[in-house]
């Protein structure tokens, strides 16, 4: 790339949200070119299991983008030959309960829930044994979510850029944000040229902050890293995402250390997949057998018969997670020109059709299909960046299941 | 892989005895029974260190030193090997020293994965020591842990093979598996066998199924190994190196063994099974010459593109990899750079028998001294040094010339199976790098599923980067070979064991110390 080119809108990142971006900012007539510097899905894309969940969300701005964001997978999944390329399966989740308390109190969570549009139907003990045969024994029940799907994420990220028809540049760094007298964006600077755009979207995951940074903003995005167990291919024997309500006590000590809670998933490919793992780690990648222990004790609980099925390799990601556990969705009144899709933590591939749609809506001067006042880029005010405040918010929120719901734990590790 | 004589450091009989130990001697964990592992084992528990030597074949000696099973009863297996009299001297010293108690052998455990613990007894290198977990037994189902105060990685390699199309037809295996199944099993395994690829080993194997009667139709080697006479030609030690490759080219000749250099098989033909492969020549380049293709009827083909080595378990310790050679990055001593960790032989860099017996031998000596707290004086271990500078020279020289031809990948046809255990073809890959922005072997992988199956892309890897036009790096994989989640859940729990010497048998399994 010596010429310098010119496009409508330079998505910044080949990830889910970059891929969804681009499809949606392309659909609306928009001339879109996505940069990378690694290839497609390098980052926690490559790295997630690819969930589309409602079912661990609250009532809130997060359901309705889940929401919003669930149909429009829907409407995807339905295209030709676009549904079975990324592996769409519509499974449902199912959130246990191995005590009535546990139960009684997923029950008022789900209520909560329908009150919002997510499906949600009681299980008793009896009918889970139907639902996942092999679910271990004595399990007081739970609730099934028939609105919860799964994609590839991979496949997912790169089928979309493909069927948007961008311009897809990887193994290409951006290294600055360029701007006009005025203030406003006028593009990229690549190592390898520049880009000239009116618009930037930064969708970068966990790297949005350094994207932010070179626009001359600031946006706090951090690494949460998450460790993925996958097995040797199996016959489909766990059918549904099945995931226990139980751990929420132990999350209330907010420990900056590891929090696991077992997540269990088959896959179209055979794997079951086991999560999930939180610790701010930072960009760590090194193995760690005691979270994966963790994770191997926690989904054989759950199925009793995954105690002799082999591990074949686990797989580690950082969540891009930002300090109120919302993402980061739409122009940043600071730089004209400039918007975000970054910071979804553990949601990034459920949340990234609604995301990509509300981005391309602002991009096309349209009123976007959701409020996005709750995800205000420059809602972080800098004395949130202060480490003993921050920690003072998690200890209020992962303390306070009736503030955000019971599933705080989970909200991290929905990929 | 050579014929190096060794020097005093590779006699296990020079050590003396067990030297005297005061208390509970160190532990030493080694991990891997080959050439490496068995001369690690020997200097350290020689200078009171106890050792406990783990490695997942049923009788040591690892691919190099492979023994026929007794119940054969091959009357000269020596006929297949060189360096049979260092053979001798490290089975009996290490019968000796398992004998006195001052080495445990545990054959027949695959090691999944070593971890380093945190916290135990000050004083030693690492403080908190390590846990080697391995499965043991026929369903590599029976979890064992084994304490050790410090670790020798002599995991060795394993081969890497390129494909070509036709290369899953039955009878055509691996120039590794050939060698394997001479020295092991002592099976023929045709009639008339093709040998190629590139590397120094095809000529053992070559020479090998000549002698076990099998007709060799031809040795194709894709290098021109002139160019390595030449290069060696400045070295130091290579006079052997060039006798010994004089050797196999008198044996060749003898058994009237067709030799193509800067050549290559493009195809494999058979229906059910191999009947045929075409080769042809290569130009300069590394391109197939059009029109220099031929066919040559055969019912076995022996082919092998060199050796990888085996990091996994360098890796999920934090071991520092040289992303180019990928092999293990060790120092004078063979420390790697976690401490308490030490490497030799091939997963420090692929270098052959005689090199993996010094580094094994320095590791050793090195790892004795510092787990009892001494600074050890390199002076001792002088020869085994020069013996492995001079090696390392000469196989970096063989490296610059045995190199699959440039272009190997353009042979392949898009229906050509690249991954095995998934079935993913070459056609796949490459409309994940040309068309869904796969830019390196990861991606490739999460959109192909190639490299996803049994063998976690250990065959599949370097053609996957080729293919891809991308650097060969390390995949990390964490676990070294599948473990049940059942033992994974478990792994570690028990405490520490009570008698130094004994298995325990517990919830974890038995604990080795």
């Amino acid at each position: 790339m010596t010429e310098r080119l010119t496009c409508d809108v330079v998505v910044v990142g080949a990830g889910m949200v970059g891929a969804a971006c681009a499809l949606y900012a392309a659909r609306a007539g928009l001339g879109v070119t996505v940069v990378d510097r690694g290839p497609v899905a390098g980052g926690t894309t490559g790295a997630g299991e690819g969930n589309l969940l409602v079912s661990d969300k609250e009532p809130g701005p997060e359901l309705r983008l889940a929401l919003l964001s669930n149909r429009l997978w829907t409407d995807l999944a339905a295209e030709p030959g676009l549904g079975t390329a990324f592996e769409y399966d519509p499974k449902g989740g199912l959130v246990v309960a191995s005590a009535p308390e546990g139960l009684a109190a997923l029950e008022a969570f789900a209520a909560g829930q329908r009150t919002a549009g997510v499906a949600a139907e009681t299980v008793t003990a009896g009918q889970l044994r139907e639902l996942e045969p092999e679910s271990a024994p004595g399990l007081a029940g739970g609730v099934y979510y028939p609105q919860d799907a799964q994609v590839m994420p991979t496949l997912a990220a790169a089928h979309l850029v493909r069927a948007s028809r961008a311009r897809l540049l990887t193994g290409c760094t951006v290294t600055g944000v360029l701007r006009s007298r005025d203030g406003a964006v006028r593009g990229v600077r690549t190592d390898r040229g520049e880009i000239h755009a009116p618009a930037v979207v930064n969708a970068a995951g966990t790297w949005g902050g350094e994207v932010a940074a070179l626009a001359g903003v600031h946006l706090p995005v951090l690494p949460r890293r998450g460790f993925v167990l996958v097995t040797e291919p199996l016959p489909p024997l766990v059918r549904h995402k099945v995931y226990a309500a139980d751990y929420v006590a132990d999350v209330a000590s907010d420990s900056a250390a590891l929090q696991t809670s077992p997540v269990v998933e088959g896959t179209a490919a055979g794997p079951v997949l086991i999560g999930a793992s939180r610790e701010r780690v930072g960009f760590d990648r090194s193995f760690s057998l005691p979270v994966v222990r963790a994770l191997a004790a926690g989904a054989t609980r759950l199925f009793p018969f995954l105690e002799r099925v082999r591990a074949m390799r686990t797989y580690v990601g950082f969540r891009p997670y930002m300090p109120d556990h919302l993402p980061a969705i739409g122009p940043d009144p600071r730089v004209p020109g400039l918007l975000h899709a970054c910071g979804h933590e553990g949601a990034g591939i459920g949340l990234a059709t609604g995301t990509g749609q509300l981005i391309a809506q602002v991009l096309g001067g349209r009123t976007p299909d959701l409020d996005l006042t709750p995800f205000r880029p420059d809602r972080f005010a800098p004395r949130d960046e202060e480490p003993g405040l921050r920690g003072r918010r998690f200890a209020a929120r992962d303390g306070n299941p009736g503030r955000r719901g019971r599933f705080v734990a989970h909200e991290e590790e929905a990929e | 892989m050579s014929t190096e004589p060794v020097g005093p450091y590779g006699q296990a009989g020079a050590y003396g005895q067990a030297g005297p130990r005061g208390g509970t001697p160190p532990r030493l964990a080694v991990v891997g029974a080959g050439p490496a592992g068995l001369a690690a084992a020997l200097a350290a528990t020689a200078r009171g260190v106890h050792v406990t030597l783990v490695d997942s074949a049923q009788a040591p000696g690892g691919q190099f030193y492979r023994q026929p099973a007794a119940a054969l009863g091959a009357r000269r297996p020596q006929a297949l090997h060189h360096q049979w009299r260092t053979w001798r001297r490290l089975r009996d010293g290490l019968a000796r020293h398992i004998a006195a108690g001052g080495v445990t052998l545990l054959p027949q455990h695959h090691v999944w994965c070593v971890e380093r613990r945190s916290e135990g007894p000050a004083g030693r290198p690492h403080a908190g020591g390590f846990t080697v977990h391995a499965l043991l037994g026929p369903g590599q189902e029976e979890p064992v842990e084994v304490r050790a105060d410090g670790v020798v990685l002599a995991t060795g390699g394993y081969e890497k093979v390129l494909p070509f199309p036709g290369w899953t037809l039955p009878g055509v295996i691996t120039a590794g598996g050939a060698q394997a199944m001479l020295k092991g099993g002592l099976v023929v395994s045709g009639r008339t066998a093709v040998v190629a690829g590139t590397g120094p080993l095809l000529l053992p194997v070559a020479t090998g199924l000549a002698a076990a009667g099998v007709r060799v139709a031809a040795l194709v080697e894709s290098a021109a190994p002139r160019a390595l006479a030449r290069r060696v030609g400045t070295l130091a030690g290579r006079a052997d190196k060039l006798a010994e490759g004089a050797g196999y080219a008198l044996e060749l000749l003898r058994r009237r063994v067709r030799t193509l250099v800067r050549h290559t098989v493009v195809e494999a033909h058979g229906t059910d099974r191999l009947e045929a492969v075409t080769v042809a020549a290569l130009d300069t380049a590394g391109r197939v010459r059009p029109g220099s293709e031929r066919r040559i009827p055969c019912d076995t083909l022996a082919v092998g593109h060199g050796m990888v080595p085996h990091t996994d378990l360098a890796e999920s310790l934090g071991c520092r990899v040289d992303a180019h050679g990928m092999s293990v990055a060790v120092d004078d001593e063979q420390r790697t750079d976690v401490p308490g960790v030490w490497a030799a032989g091939e997963v420090t860099g692929i270098g052959g028998a005689a090199l993996s017996l010094a580094e094994g031998h320095v590791a050793g000596r090195s790892a004795a001294a510092r787990l009892r707290g001494r600074e050890p004086d390199p002076r001792e271990w002088e020869a085994a040094a020069a013996s492995r500078t001079r090696l390392r020279e000469f196989f970096a020289a063989l490296d610059t010339v045995y190199v699959p031809p440039a272009h190997w990948a353009e042979q392949l046809t898009d229906d050509t199976v690249v991954c095995r255990c998934e079935e993913v073809t070459a056609g796949a890959v490459r409309e994940a790098v040309g068309e869904l922005g796969a830019g390196d072997v990861r991606t490739v992988k999460l959109l192909t599923r190639a490299g996803m199956g049994w063998c976690q892309g250990r065959m599949c890897g370097p053609a996957v980067a080729g293919l891809a036009g991308c650097a060969e790096t390390t995949a990390r994989r964490p676990f070294a070979c599948p473990v049940p989640l059942g033992v994974l859940a478990r792994a570690g729990e028990r405490g520490e064991p009570g008698p130094p010497t004994g298995e325990t048998q517990g919830r974890g399994g038995p604990t080795v110390e």
